[in-house]
């Protein structure tokens, strides 16, 4: 609660209890209708005496007919036709409206803000072994810092002491901790949780990851999508054709009432005028339609989806193509060995064994993968003469026996007679004394959860998957039916991507929207061309976050789903509420203007119906469940 | 020249509306935007009038909400 309201609220109650007293004494005693007339100025005063001020202040700044106007001269007929007590009461709750509605604006506010609150406090610089807490910003490339346990890591940095878990949730949505230590590189905004690190700085404040993504964050309330641009739009016809019609209303049925003999019959048609007006501030709309988009975002960017703007979310609810980048986005984007497959009666463990000891002095990728399948640490005595062959594989002696490992071409140049292995990765071959051992082979496997956002994306409704890899034909097939995408495009050079993106655009139907997912390190310009860009594994890569118009912290496909999801609950809640307020207003207006709704029901379709409609845009902020 | 304003006690979603709307139509200004939910004024003005500019926008705000104040660094 903010110092205004709570002098506001104490005003409220003050106000309240005038007015209790006020209408119990008149209640009980007869008074002339002067007395009661003044006593009731009192709590009128009290309760709307800034009310007052502020239709005086709009008046004289050509600010007619806002909402402060209209509440004093509804007020003021009431007097005028001597209910006194209704004057009062009827300011007492457009008040609470007011106060209420301006609280649960300022707590959801909150709420979602603290959602995105990943803002560090201060650095513990050290300066020749002594330690100063300071700004993050003031902190200069290179120093060093101390990040003691339970504070927010307030630089990018590595890490040169100590080793701790990290907690990334605030940034990823993930839960389980990152476990770092000297040398590993540290990103701002997470929590240190369990130990004290220290750190070598390697960026400035606004460069660093928190202020990047506090300053997307930020900017994305100001884009604005289609549905909140068109309220804007709304208002600003709406306000005028309403104030005509009060004023319609005002003018012309009293003529053929029989208002000009009788003025009782025109102050009625003037009060059902000001009902009318009270009953039409379009507040409702312009509060809960981008509160509906700011929660959405807000409760996206809790699981590490950051989405740069309305207009995003609601394209995100209109996906049709979902174009995914193969290495690093649906796969690993490292080699690992799929398959193990020895030949005759070689066990499968000697033929891994030999395989990477005889790769073991080579730092290829591929050599690389193999050992890291082996586990142990070869035994480098029992190899001699190893040798690489450019474009081949590897030759060597291992306990004095000569081992080939290489491709098919080794072996067909040794004359040794070798199955062609199968297509979907690249295949070592081995042989040991001349003899074909086995082949093991090595492929980019998908991420664990490629398979199943990929389902997921069908079953919310995305009719297209598309898969864009540079690598050949054979693999980005297997990995497709793997994963159950429906199109592949392989063998492309970055140019192609941004071509195929573009053929896939044009075949779109213009309702329906493509989206594109890559690491967003060298598709840059997919990225931009795609009606919505998504950057995945974007923790740390500011080109990235720069380029796509959603950014997934983490490298999860399975977000993607998850962001469609968010997204379509935020625009149905933004629908709801625009259908909702109209809806009430609408059938306020037509009793207000047939004489049947008051001034009660007036300040209710005014601030009754925003204070609903902001609870519901509060929705938007928890993450849906998904199905 | 595209600078951000906190603003203070902003608190009616169709005042920053017509605060919005009013900015726009000063002269001298490219694009002005006035985020109920982050209570921001961002303003991008021409950068050789800016602070002259700056005053109108706060003169056309005082007359929009006098409640509302922005905060100028």
């Amino acid at each position: 609660m903010s110092a205004k309201q709570k002098k506001n609220l104490i005003r409220i109650l003050a106000g309240a209890g005038l007015y209790i007293i006020y209408a119990v004494t008149f209640h009980l005693i007869e008074a002339p209708w002067y007395a009661a007339l003044l006593a009731s100025l009192v709590p009128y005063a009290v309760v709307g005496y800034d009310v007052v001020i502020k239709a005086i202040r709009g008046i004289g700044h050509g600010q007619v007919f806002d909402e402060q106007f209209l509440m004093v001269l509804a007020t003021v007929g009431a007097y005028v036709v001597a209910e006194y007590s209704e004057a009062v009461a009827v300011m007492l709750f457009y008040q609470v409206g007011e106060w209420f509605q301006s609280y649960a604006v300022g707590r959801s506010r909150q709420s979602i803000a603290g959602l995105m609150d990943i803002y560090p406090e201060h650095a513990n610089l050290e300066v020749d072994g002594v330690l100063q807490e300071v700004e993050p910003d003031e902190v200069e490339v290179g120093s060093l810092i101390v990040v003691k346990p339970g504070e927010r890591i307030p630089l990018d940095g590595v890490v040169v002491e100590g080793s701790s878990q990290v907690d990334t949730s605030a940034l990823t949505g993930e839960s389980v901790p990152r476990v770092v230590r000297p040398g590993d590189t540290l990103i701002s905004g997470c929590i240190n949780s369990t130990d004290l690190l220290r750190v070598r700085t390697t960026k400035e404040f606004d460069d660093s990851t928190v202020a990047k993504i506090l300053e997307l964050v930020e900017n994305s309330a100001e884009k604005k999508g289609r549905v909140e641009s068109f309220i804007t739009r709304f208002a600003r016809y709406y306000t005028p054709i309403v104030v005509i019609a009060a004023l319609f209303l005002a003018v012309v049925p009293p003529f053929f009432t029989g208002g000009l003999r009788n003025p009782g019959i025109w102050l009625d048609w003037i009060q059902r005028a000001c009902i009318f007006l009270v009953i039409s501030c379009p507040c409702a709309l312009v509060i809960s339609v981008p509160m509906s988009f700011f929660g959405g975002i807000g409760g996206a960017s809790k699981n590490g989806i950051l989405v740069k703007g309305s207009t995003y979310m609601e394209l995100l609810a209109r996906l049709d193509t979902v174009v995914f980048d193969k290495t690093g986005t649906l796969t690993q984007g490292s080699f690992q060995v799929a398959e193990v497959s020895p030949a005759g009666d070689t066990s499968r463990e000697a033929l891994l064994e030999v395989a990477a000891l005889a790769e073991s002095c080579s730092n290829h990728p591929i050599a690389r993968s193999i050992q890291a399948a082996y586990g142990a640490q070869p035994d480098l005595t029992r190899i001699s003469g190893a040798e690489e062959q450019a474009g081949r594989g590897v030759q060597a002696q291992v306990d004095g026996k000569p081992v080939l490992a290489g491709n098919l071409l080794l072996m067909q140049e040794a004359g040794i007679q070798a199955p062609p292995a199968p297509a979907a990765g690249t295949a070592v071959y081995v042989a040991c004394e001349g003899r074909y051992w086995g082949y093991i082979l090595i492929a980019d496997r998908p991420k664990p959860d490629a398979k199943e956002a990929i389902a997921r994306l069908k079953a919310a409704g995305v009719s297209q998957t598309v898969m864009l890899t540079g690598d050949r034909a054979e693999v980005a097939q297997a990995v497709a039916q793997e994963l159950g995408i429906d199109q592949v495009y392989a063998q492309l050079l970055p140019a192609d991507k941004v071509e195929r993106v573009e053929g896939l655009l044009a075949a779109e139907p213009p309702q329906r929207k493509l989206a594109f997912v890559g690491d967003g390190i060298n598709d840059a310009p997919v990225l931009t061309r795609a009606d919505v860009g998504i950057a995945m594994g974007a923790l740390g890569s500011d080109a990235a976050i720069e380029a796509a118009d959603v950014v997934l912290m983490d490298d999860k496909p399975s977000k993607i789903p998850l962001a469609i999801a968010i997204a379509k609950k935020t625009v149905a809640i933004a629908h709801e509420n625009i259908v909702f307020a109209l809806a009430v207003k609408g059938v306020f207006l037509i009793m207000g203007a047939l004489g049947v709704a008051t001034m009660w029901e007036a300040v209710f379709a005014d601030v009754g119906v925003a204070v609903l409609a902001i609870l519901n845009a509060m929705r938007a902020m928890n993450t849906p469940k998904q199905s | 020249m595209k600078k951000k304003f906190k603003l203070i006690d902003l608190d009616c979603a169709n005042c920053a509306a017509k605060m919005e709307a009013a900015i726009q139509k000063l002269s001298g200004v490219n694009d002005a935007s006035v985020s109920f939910m982050t209570q921001k004024l961002t303003l991008d003005a021409d950068d050789a009038r800016f602070d002259e500019i700056l005053q109108e926008v706060v003169k056309v705000c005082a007359r929009v909400e006098p409640d509302c104040q922005i905060v100028l660094k």
